[in-house]
């Protein structure tokens, strides 16, 4: 049962209001006793894995992106079983409205939106701030551990060709938009991993030719909300380019700070078609073979690989 | 100090020995439990360091602002101890469970101990799984940053 869409004027500029959520209403959604009795189920996801610990939200369930959505494995998702075992642990079903904040932004929920909608889940919204907003306001935290009933949900399989992108689709893609969210230094390839992730580097440094370059957290203002759209559309639209209809691709190095801007750009202003590349950097500067363009330009799709 | 079972020359000194064998005993929930509580335990820095942000080193390599340095005092007996202090803020659990379980475990030894413990010694809490390989990098350089400073305050007293 999907629970009521928040009416505010900031969401109902966006083109799918309905898929973010304030920190005013979530206080009173919960105080309403919407997780209590099942209609709403809060699932805090973020980088460190410990934070969740340290205070949620009451009621709030956690979800590590490593441990729970992640194979242990191979580099993908978990299978449809995994993830139908965890939703239901979680107390989720498949028609409970779920709402998701995080650390950072958001990085890590707008990543675990991500993977809920390649199992298409229905009704899975965002916290507009995060957790840093709610503890900004001063809003109650417990370290109490949520014991959510355990939810029904079905073993769905993933349907990833609609917002996820490979490399060979990329690949093919190329010619058309792309938005490399990483910080200016690794656009321009002066450095080859994110300044403190080490780690995560690849051996060449740039970007996917033609990849306008926005970092992720332009899209969101001081208190870690998404701006207003039409600051939104000043940013996309005007800055880098983007016409209504396109069929966009976004990537960072390992998926999780596109899934931001794929948000941004798929519910807030409404493209149909975007796909979020999770190889992102740490695959396409280890591949042997792609076309990379060092510096500040765009640079342009080498004829070799002109297929569009 | 003792030698741990498979790990060829490893010498871990009792304190940090001690915590290695409680990790090793729980589950991996009952870990991030115990990391959990190292983080509540890391002590505050004194105030004269506090005061002076300066002082302390940013160790660049863990995902949150981390930042330490060393001081050494002379015992009684001669023997020259190592203090050390570390600024993680509260949003980092994990960085500073990390902080916290190097502050005791190694806190007040000698020059000769920090540097025998092996580098990569915080695989051995057993927690890779769960925190992420590249997450356990972030420890493993600040024990480098810490081994790295002793050495060289040490040989500066030499």
């Amino acid at each position: 049962m999907s629970y009521p869409v928040e009416q505010n004027e900031k969401f109902a500029s966006y083109a799918n209001p309905e898929r973010l959520v304030s920190t005013e209403w979530l206080a009173s959604a919960i105080a309403d006793g919407a997780i209590a009795d099942g209609k709403l189920v809060v699932v805090e996801s973020d980088e460190d894995v410990l934070l969740y610990e340290t205070g949620h939200i009451p009621g709030a369930a956690k979800i590590d992106w490593h441990t729970d959505l992640n194979d242990e494995v191979t580099r993908d998702y978990v299978e449809g079983a995994a993830f139908a075992a965890l939703a239901a642990s979680k107390g989720i079903s498949r028609d409970s409205t779920v709402v998701i904040y995080g650390d950072k932004s958001n990085w890590w929920a707008a990543y675990a939106l991500w993977v809920f909608t390649l199992f298409g889940h229905q009704d899975v919204r965002l916290l507009d701030g995060g957790r840093d907003k709610w503890i900004a306001e001063g809003r109650e935290l417990t370290t109490e551990a949520s014991q959510p009933t355990v939810g029904e949900y079905p073993e769905v399989e993933r349907n990833d060709a609609p917002i996820r992108a490979f490399k060979e689709d990329v690949l093919a893609h190329l010619g058309n938009p792309l938005i490399d969210v990483r910080s200016p230094e690794e656009y321009t390839g002066q450095r080859t991993h994110m300044p403190a992730y080490p780690e995560e580097g690849a051996l060449r440094g740039g970007h996917i030719p033609t990849a306008a370059s926005i970092p992720w957290a332009r899209a969101a203002a001081e208190d870690g909300t998404y701006r207003s759209r039409e600051e939104l559309e000043a940013l996309y639209l005007g800055e880098a380019g983007l016409k209504a209809g396109d069929d966009v691709v976004a990537y960072c190095r390992i998926g999780e700070r596109s899934s931001h801007t794929w948000f941004a750009l798929k519910y807030l202003l409404g493209f149909d078609t975007v796909r979020n590349y999770d190889g992102s950097w740490t695959e396409w500067g280890n591949a042997v073979r792609v076309p990379i363009v060092k510096g500040a330009d765009r640079g342009a799709v080498p004829a070799a690989f002109a297929s569009n | 100090m003792r030698k741990l079972e498979g790990m060829s020359t490893y010498t871990l000194p009792a304190a940090l020995a001690e915590i290695v064998d409680d990790f090793q005993a729980l589950t991996e929930p009952d870990r991030l439990q115990l990391l959990l509580e190292f983080s509540r335990g890391l002590p505050e820095l004194p105030e004269r360091l506090k005061d002076h942000p300066e002082l302390l080193e940013q160790v660049v390599e863990c995902q949150s602002p981390l930042f330490l340095t060393i001081e050494s005092e002379k015992n009684p007996d001669g023997a020259r101890k190592y203090r050390l202090f570390f600024k993680a803020p509260q949003e980092a659990p994990t960085t500073r469970g990390f902080a916290g379980v190097l502050h005791e475990g190694l806190d007040g030894l000698t020059a000769e101990e920090i540097l025998a413990v092996p580098d990569d010694m915080p695989e051995l809490l057993g927690l890779t799984r769960a925190i992420t390989p590249l997450r356990m990098r972030g420890m493993t350089a600040m024990l480098g940053r810490i081994k790295r400073k002793v050495a060289a305050a040490s040989r500066l007293e030499h």
